[in-house]
């Protein structure tokens, strides 16, 4: 492992600087959720997890996609997809701030050289029905993370409170290493045999994607889609709580959850294809909030939500 | 006596939310401790990101002894009355004592209330303040109930005798107990220490590297910002808003100046400045004047939270860095705006208008910019506009809210809007319209006077007045969600300013019709795509399948729906018929009529009211504006105002008094006869029946006054007309001493009466005078 105090050299060192810091703190170091989302909150690590009583601690990288985002691999800082780093700990630590700090310190930002600053920014989710207080963290006047202590999820109020830590990796990570465009940041060590950059891996993909997220996706197959997952997700939740192959009191509530992800998803395909007018746009938000508040509903009625038989 | 001193600590509270929770803070222990019985000789509060700080000086060591008194049964009353006397007073029965009263012998209580000490009731009440802390929001953390703005870490409360003793408030919170510690800057001195009075906290702060009084923090980041840019000759950009949220983002003010990139300084001031504010807190700093020449802005000020061994240059790298980012945005928005307005003009600019929503009863951006457009050019002939160039304004005033610049920056909506104007080859007050037809945009802001702009002006706030009006979203009690009262104020103030002559009422119902016809209109088309057109729903996809044909028929409807003042029932079965029935047809009554017949009014009743407002701030009586609202002519608001302004300034003078006291001699006296006769005394009085000499030359007197009220009132020139008014006194004054009114005669009685009626018509044709007082 690199010492703190060297610089890291890749992005990839930053995230193996995080996932070694917070596993040293006593956090699951899980991995990315095997679904498309548009953001870490949605694994079901955070948002499921940060609901019921009992204690949780997680750290994971998760890809996001903002379809609306893509540029094409053009834009120095926007990406249809990109990487979040994602913290949880339930209830939150009193110590929380002073945990967070000692990570930028693990990936090399001098605390005696930078002006780090909390600056007021309430986190609120339409379509997971989430709200939370907290800020966004400046490091000189750039926002390097997002820092929120939930308050309700899925309608649902956060008993104990969850404190919830957001990197946005490449733009740290640009940060950190002084790049300018995100294409020409160092992914592996820059002087491994192979180095490659963030554009030898993604800007082929950037491209791909923007081309198919702006003009080629079938709006008809994805409205499809939503309507079917949406569905789905009802007719999982709608089944007894009693398995009859098992015996057993199974709840459904992380395949309804999938079902949720992916309806949230498509949404986000379909608004990028200018097909979601104005009016429209709040009633699919609607439909997806209804959709997250029946999995909290169920997620809360199972064991790792808290149910005691 | 003690000083009291209660620190507050915990994570960064939002800067916009920090003044105001240390005046309440203030304010509800204060009252507290007073309600308990502890009075203080001052109190006063502070705040930084990460404290609520209240120190109150020569507190009560104690709350005083009460003796409460209760009178009771009498002595002979019965025991269970006694027993409940007692349990109600909470004493023993010895502890009774029997007093001689009116009615005989009774018994008292004599009730003690020992005083209580300073630290209790402080506990008490700083328990009961933070429990019920009124934040906008508040949150829990961890696993607690408690809630505060952020987690609260740590609370400091102590009390210092004169003899400079300090004790600990015994408290505890939700396991946050009370101590005397507190800690110091985050990362430069991020200790505990302990303090023993206020005096101790403020100095061992300072050295801790906070500044506790947030007026200073603002006084040392402006001397600081000023004396930097005034070393290299430049001077940083006022702003007030600005300066209290950057002394609300740190404990200890680091003032930097920094570089912005030589690539960007050619973007207009306002994005400069607005990006750097909003984005970055920025403050702006320019070249100083040169004559008429603005200075440009070249630099930033921005203010760190910390002192670093090299001087702040890392912090001032990665906020330049930072800067050229954002920057590099509104360069590209910038240039992407100005090579549309350029290849497509603003008309291009302003295509995507109709898919965006301004409400979803008063349809898109594009069909309020239509309304608007039309109503432009009928109030130019009223300002001096020309009509072609009050509509051409109107057309390109909203395209820049389609602009990627006002798209990120919302508050450069107008602005912008401007130099696109000018970049599209737009002259003769169209720029000056697209900035200034928003204003005023309250009480302080200037009001526009280029004829286009005002035309446009007008037009704008009318069509939101009228459009909120028709829907029944009008403004009650405090909600005004779309700023109505503020809309009303400015069509006032641009019609004062201006002296403006225009019948609102006209315009008004004009605006109505403007927004029935696009109703119509609507319901038209919507019947048209799920009727006749069923696959071709979607008007973005127009393009595709849509053939010829239909779209000449789509075009016919609309046209007809949108130039006729007629439109088909759709909502029967018979829609079909309707629908051709209202292709034959041409103009019909307004189908609409009723509501804007009943919208008009109602809307200019508010319009006055807001009128009231406005000219009771200038100093005109409520009465006296009462008195020239019931005059014809009303909506037209400047002779309105001339009106009301001569009334009230003539009612000071004695010529005033004699006016009003000789029309109200004459109009109590006629209304007391009408009252009892049934009719009305208006008309046919006769000299020749004159029986006085006081009556004929009162007669005299009318004929004279006439002659001078005539002209005056022709020439709005009220005062004068008043004058010649208030001249009849004299003569009036004899009149009523020479003459019975009510004299046996009937014929002589009547003329009498019809002589003290012309006598009130004519004073009534400048105000409604019944109205005025005194």
């Amino acid at each position: 492992m690199n010492s703190q105090d060297t610089k890291p050299r890749s992005f990839q060192e930053i995230i193996l600087r995080l996932q070694a810091y917070w596993s040293g703190r006593g956090c699951a170091v899980m991995q990315p959720y095997d679904m498309e989302v548009g953001a870490g909150t949605f694994h079901p690590a955070t948002t499921l997890r940060s609901l019921g009583s009992r204690p949780w601690a997680a750290a994971y990288v998760q890809p996001s996609r903002r379809p609306t985002d893509g540029r094409y691999g053009e834009n120095p800082n926007r990406l249809q997809h990109y990487y979040q780093y994602q913290v949880l700990i339930k209830p939150s630590p009193p110590n929380l701030q002073a945990l967070y700090l000692g990570s930028l310190e693990a990936i090399g930002i001098d605390m005696a050289l930078h002006d780090i600053r909390f600056v007021e920014d309430d986190w609120e989710s339409p379509t997971l029905g989430a709200w939370g207080l907290g800020w966004e963290v400046w490091c000189d006047g750039m926002e390097v993370s997002q820092f929120t202590y939930f308050q309700q999820v899925g309608g649902h109020d956060c008993h104990p409170v969850s404190g919830e830590l957001t990197y946005g990796l490449e733009r740290l990570a640009m940060y950190v290493l002084g790049i300018d465009h995100v294409m020409d940041m160092p992914y592996n060590d820059p002087e491994a045999p192979h180095p490659l950059s963030y554009g030898d891996v993604f800007r082929q993909t950037e491209q791909e994607f923007s081309r198919w997220n702006f003009d080629v996706a079938d709006t008809q197959v994805l409205l499809r889609h939503f309507e079917e997952a949406e569905a789905e997700c009802a007719a999982i939740l709608a089944r007894p709580d009693h398995d009859p192959k098992t015996g057993q009191r199974i709840v459904m509530a992380h395949p309804a959850y999938d079902q949720c992800i992916k309806a949230s998803h498509i949404f986000n395909l379909l608004d990028a294809r200018g097909v979601i007018s104005v009016t429209e746009r709040q009633a699919y938000i609607g439909r997806v909030r209804a959709l997250a508040r029946m999995c909290a509903d169920a997620f809360v009625r199972t064991d790792a939500g808290g149910h005691v038989a | 006596m003690a000083d009291l001193l209660i620190e507050l600590f915990s994570e960064e509270i939002p800067a916009r939310m920090q003044a105001r929770a240390a005046q309440d803070l203030r304010a509800r222990m204060t009252d507290g401790l007073v309600e308990a019985g502890l009075t203080y000789s001052g109190a006063v509060a502070h705040h930084t990101p990460r404290r609520l700080v209240l120190s109150v000086q020569g507190l009560l060591d104690q709350s005083p002894t009460l003796r409460e008194e209760r009178k009771g049964p009498r002595v002979d009353a019965p025991e269970k009355a006694v027993e409940g006397f007692l349990r109600g007073a909470g004493v023993e029965r010895s502890q009774l004592q029997e007093r001689d009263d009116k009615k005989g012998r009774v018994y008292f209580a004599v009730i003690e209330h020992p005083g209580r000490p300073a630290a209790d009731i402080v506990a008490e009440t700083l328990e009961n303040v933070v429990r019920n802390f009124p934040w906008p929001k508040s949150m829990r953390w961890g696993s607690g109930s408690l809630k505060w703005v952020r987690p609260l870490h740590s609370i400091l409360c102590i009390l210092t005798a004169d003899s400079g003793e300090a004790q600990v408030v015994p408290l505890d919170i939700d396991g946050i107990t009370a101590g005397s510690t507190t800690y110091g800057h985050r990362f430069m001195a991020p200790d505990r220490f302990d303090v023993s009075s206020y005096d101790d906290y403020a100095a061992k702060l300072r050295r801790e590297r906070v500044m506790l009084d947030a007026g200073e923090r603002a006084d040392h980041i402006w001397q600081e910002a000023q004396n930097i840019a005034f070393s290299q000759g430049l001077e940083v950009v006022e702003d007030k808003g600005l300066l209290a949220e950057v002394a609300g983002l740190v404990e200890w003010p680091v003032t930097l100046m920094g570089k912005i990139d030589e690539e960007f300084l050619d973007l207009p001031a306002e994005v400069l400045q607005t990006s750097m504010k909003e984005h970055q807190k920025f403050f702006s700093v320019r070249n100083v004047r040169n004559g008429d020449s603005a200075g440009r802005i070249v630099r930033f000020v921005t203010v760190a939270n910390i002192e670093t061994p090299d001087h702040g240059k890392t912090i001032l790298a990665g906020n330049q860095k930072v800067l050229s980012a954002r920057l590099a945005d509104a360069k590209f928005f910038w240039e992407n705006d100005l090579r549309i307005v350029r290849e497509k003009g603003l008309e291009g600019m302003a295509q995507g208008l109709a898919d965006v929503t301004f409400h979803r009863k008063l349809g898109s951006q594009a069909d309020r910019v239509a309304r608007i457009e039309a109503l432009a050019r009928e109030i130019a002939p009223h300002v001096g506009a020309k009509p072609d160039l009050a509509a051409e304004a109107a057309r390109v005033a909203k395209a820049d809210l389609q602009s990627e610049m006002v798209g990120e920056f919302p508050e450069l909506q107008g602005v912008m809007g401007r130099y696109y104007a000018d970049a599209a080859g737009h002259d003769d007050g169209v720029p000056e319209a697209c900035e200034d037809h928003y204003k005023p945009l309250g009480p302080g802001d200037a009001v526009p006077s280029a004829p286009v702009s005002v035309a446009v002006a007008l037009a704008d706030k009318i069509d939101t007045l009228t459009g909120f009006w028709a829907i029944d979203e009008k403004p009650t009690g405090s909600k005004d969600p779309y700023a109505l009262r503020r809309a009303a104020l400015g069509v006032i103030r641009l019609v004062l300013g201006n002296e403006l002559r225009l019948g609102l009422t006209e315009l008004l119902t004009s605006a109505s019709r403007q927004l029935h016809m696009q109703w119509s209109a609507s319901a038209v088309v919507a019947v048209w795509y799920e009727r006749v057109a069923p696959n071709k729903l979607e008007p973005r996809e127009r393009s595709a399948g849509w053939d010829a044909s239909l779209d000449a028929k789509y075009d016919a409807v609309v046209y007809k729906a949108t130039t006729e003042s007629g439109t088909p029932d759709l909502d029967g079965t018979d829609w079909a018929e309707n629908l051709n029935n209202f292709f034959d047809r041409y103009v019909g009554p307004f189908p609409h009529a009723i509501t804007v017949s009943r919208a008009v009014p109602d809307l200019l009743a508010f319009l006055h009211d807001r009128l009231k407002v406005h000219l009771r701030d200038e100093g005109i009586r409520h009465d006296v504006i009462d008195a020239c609202l019931a005059m014809e002519g009303n909506d037209d608001l400047t002779l309105l105002v001339k009106r009301a302004e001569a009334l009230s300034d003539f009612l000071k003078t004695d010529d005033g008094e004699n006016l009003l006291q000789g029309f109200k001699r004459a109009n109590n006296i006629l209304a007391q006869a009408e009252e009892k006769d049934g009719v009305e005394y208006s008309f046919g009085a006769d000299a020749k029946f004159a029986e006085v000499e006081e009556e004929r030359a009162l007669f005299a007197a009318l004929k004279e006054a006439d002659k001078a009220i005539k002209p005056a009132m022709e020439a709005e020139d009220f005062a004068a007309a008043m004058a010649a008014m208030a001249a009849l006194r004299p003569a009036a004054d004899a009149f009523f001493e020479a003459v019975q009114v009510n004299a046996e005669n009937p014929v002589v009685r009547r003329n009498r009466l019809n002589l003290l009626g012309r006598i009130r018509g004519i004073c009534l044709q400048v105000a409604d005078l019944t109205s005025v007082e005194g």
